[in-house]
């Protein structure tokens, strides 16, 4: 074990030298990370003993890793924003093949207007696709679960692709002191990859077969290993504790949730400046709690509905919109919550496009909270540091 | 049983006898030499040389008629299926 | 031929339609590659009639995934077995044209600029045969489709066939050849040369199509050497960007022999103004003949 000062996406690529994939293939650009240059660099200096396959697309780089997985090698790719979505079809068709790829989604938005900067809206877009997905709060977390996808990934239960995913900028571009595991610690925790199938002249097996009447019960087969993936998270959580001494939550985790009125609750690398708001709002006498969501898919509704069940409120904040519908996140908890003894949930949109969410934001957000309490009314939607004088139309 | 991944095994569209497809019947005559061009040409993998004539599967031959058609001793003829 | 060069690796009771050439080709490409080999494929009709769900015809480990990305899996396979030492395992793809001229050229040219060692095989049947024969970048000229119909004012597609092979070879690969079903000792030769090469190979071979095309299914052969006979598609290998060893044609047939045996060109014929039409097909056969040296 070390400790290194790096980059979130250094963290990434250390990450995955310690899980020794064997292919790596990636497209670098739309727009992309330090993550797959510098592993191109552990490659190119010997310290990752891996095929990286350099392709012209991100289309072509999900399709390299769709085909060396199904050939039975531990596989990796990494993309962002546009190319998360030029990854989609393939992402599908993953899934569906069950092949264990594992990736790294780093969270920035999409056109249009083009921009670099971050929020969730691209792997919103990839959330049907069968793909398991976790979100970090920080990098140690980043480099933590990076480890424990491939192990639920490779998992003969489980067997679907996962995503890590991590906002662009405030977490792959910014310095933490990283804790470096030993490889030989790492490889006790994550062994050897298995296939349950391969591409072999020895075992022809076809992959990719035409299916009409089979459609639904393939289909719900994926969503049966997703249900499985709810435990295997928690329990690879646990392993990892036991053997790193680290533990960042299973599918949530919480923070000061046992006796808050108001909780919140959030992906990704907001989690940080929430916790900062609880502790400055706590001193004010205002009981406030975090939901951290670790599992995006599965999702992990039933825990979520545990872990606010005392209290009042709920705020929910997204950092993507579904365009004529308004949050998935709090889309997601107001369907779990739906037929059960549950606290009202407050959708607040906040953050996009790499809007600042300060310690401000997150108050605005509680004081809408008790200000529905107070009234009784819930709006549907709340849009925190939102700016209206500007708009056209 | 699906497979995970919906994987299957090889060459099992054998179950699929594709033979009741055809409105017309290749028969190879005694004209045949077993030159194997037949065998080459056919789409459907139901030709094969035994004794050096060639034998036509029924179970799955289309009657497509390649076979009669490219047959350089005009060996084969097509007729009408009766079963 | 002793007994196992006539191995047969595509199972019979497939799904191809009576008279399929891409059935033809699949069985004609399998052969010389043997058992020891994994085949990746395109959407299209062959995956389509070889592969619904557990009634595969693959008698060797087969992949396929999407339209647009066979070049790109291919790598992946061929990175795969690299890194487990399994260097001799043939690696083919086997797509249709509208896999590898169209959707899945981006694929295919990074597969070739990174010299992956996939012989790479498109069966031409110049159009989208699987979902209702419409035009591809490789239709020819004047043909009708299903979006290139001919009317009042079309005579069919209007563009030219792709000169895939000419870009594959600008991409400096290994190997670059094209083959006709209708010669299946010509198209098994070049395959095995071909497998035998390291590095990208392309063989681009032409297979009629009696659905999509429009003539009877026994006519499948008879139409592929019309092709070749007229000068309309050349069978060559290339060397240093010249062809090489092209099949001659002792007796060049005119085109309109090849265009009235195929409803996609009976057009043509109806109305005196598309003479100038079968002209500019016919000065297209006769710049072959002369390019190539048919």
């Amino acid at each position: 074990m070390s400790v290194s000062v790096m980059e979130g996406s250094m963290a990434v690529a250390e990450a995955i030298k310690v899980c020794r994939p064997k292919v790596i293939s990636a497209f670098p650009i739309s727009p992309q990370t330090h993550i797959v240059e510098e592993l191109s660099k552990m490659v190119a200096d010997g310290q990752l003993d891996a095929k990286y396959i350099r392709v012209d697309s991100e289309f072509s780089a999900a399709s390299a890793v769709y085909g060396s997985s199904a050939t039975g090698v531990r596989s990796y790719t990494a993309s962002s924003s546009q190319g998360l979505l030029l990854m989609i079809e393939v992402l599908y068709a993953m899934a569906g093949t069950r092949l264990p790829v594992v990736l790294t989604g780093v969270n920035r938005t999409v056109s249009a207007p083009i921009t670099i900067q971050p929020d969730h809206q691209d792997t919103m877009a990839l959330r049907d696709t069968g793909v398991i997905q976790l979100h970090v709060e920080n990098s140690q977390e980043a480099y933590a679960t990076h480890i424990q996808a491939f192990k639920l990934a490779e998992d003969h239960d489980i067997l679907l692709p996962v995503m890590v995913c991590m906002d662009g900028w405030i977490l792959t571009h910014s310095y933490e002191p990283i804790k470096l595991e030993d490889q030989k610690l790492v490889d006790s925790f994550l062994p050897n990859f298995v296939p349950k199938y391969r591409l072999d002249p020895k075992n022809p097996l076809t992959y990719g077969a035409y299916a009409d009447e089979q459609v639904q019960e393939f289909r719900l087969m994926q969503h049966f290993a997703m249900e499985r993936a709810k435990s295997k998270i928690e329990v690879i959580a646990n392993d990892y504790q036991k053997i790193f001494d680290q533990y960042y939550g299973g599918l949530i985790d919480e923070y000061k949730c046992d006796d808050a009125e108001v909780v919140l609750v959030a992906m990704g690398s907001v989690i940080g400046t929430f916790k900062d708001a609880v502790d400055t709002l706590r001193t004010e006498g205002v009981k406030v709690g975090i939901v951290k969501v670790r599992s995006y898919r599965p999702f992990p509704g039933e825990k979520i509905a545990q872990a606010v069940k005392n209290a009042r409120v709920v705020a929910v904040m997204d950092k993507s919109m579904s365009v004529g519908q308004g949050g998935p996140l709090a889309t997601d908890v107001k369907s779990a919550f739906a037929n059960k003894e549950a606290p009202p949930v407050l959708s607040c949109i906040a953050g996009m496009g790499g809007r600042d969410v300060t310690i401000e934001t997150v108050r605005k957000m509680v004081t809408k909270a008790q200000l529905a309490l107070k009234t009784g009314k819930i709006p549907d939607i709340e849009y925190t540091d939102f700016r209206p004088e500007y708009l056209e139309d | 049983m699906l497979r995970v991944g919906s994987v299957c095994e090889a060459g099992k569209s054998r179950l699929n006898k594709t033979g009741d497809w055809r409105t017309l019947r290749p028969q190879v005559t005694d004209k045949c030499n077993g030159c194997g061009i037949c065998e080459l040409f056919c789409p459907d993998s139901c030709i094969v040389l035994e004794n050096k004539k060639a034998v036509i599967d029924y179970d799955y031959c289309k009657g497509c008629g390649i076979c009669a058609n490219e047959c350089p001793k005009q060996a084969i003829e097509m007729e009408e299926e009766r079963n | 031929m002793a007994s196992q060069e006539r191995i047969n690796l595509l199972a019979p009771g497939h799904r191809a339609c009576p008279g399929c050439g891409a059935a033809v080709a699949l069985r004609q490409i399998l052969r010389p590659l043997g058992r020891n080999t994994i085949a990746v494929s395109a959407t299209g009709c062959v995956e389509t009639f070889t592969s619904p769900y557990d009634q595969s015809s693959w008698e060797v480990p087969w992949m396929h995934s999407l339209f647009e990305n066979s070049g790109a899996v291919a790598s992946g396979v061929r990175a795969a077995l690299d890194v487990q030492g399994e260097k001799d395992v043939n690696l083919v793809v086997i797509s249709g044209d509208g896999g590898t001229f169209d959707i899945g050229m981006g694929a295919l040219s990074g597969m070739l600029e990174r010299k992956d060692n996939v012989t790479y095989i498109c069966y031409d049947n110049e159009a989208y045969m699987n979902t209702g024969v419409q035009r591809s970048g490789s239709t020819p000229h004047a043909a009708a489709t299903t979006t290139t119909p001919s009317g009042k004012k079309s005579y069919g597609k209007i563009e030219y066939k792709k000169d895939v092979p000419g870009i594959v070879w600008a991409h400096d690969a290994e190997y670059v050849a094209t083959a006709s079903i209708a010669y299946p000792q010509d198209l098994m030769r070049k395959v095995k040369k071909a497998n035998e090469i390291y590095g990208p190979k392309y063989i681009q071979v032409h297979t009629p199509c009696c659905i999509g095309w429009g003539f009877d299914a026994s006519k499948t052969i008879q139409v592929g050497k019309l092709a070749v006979e007229t000068g309309l598609v050349p069978i060559y290998e290339m060397e240093k960007g010249q062809p090489v060893k092209v099949k001659k044609a002792a007796e060049k047939k005119p085109i309109e022999e090849y265009l009235k045996v195929q409803s996609r060109f009976k057009h043509l014929f109806k109305e005196q103004e598309r003479d100038e039409v079968i002209k500019e097909l016919q000065a297209i056969c006769n710049a072959n003949i002369e390019h190539f040296g048919i």
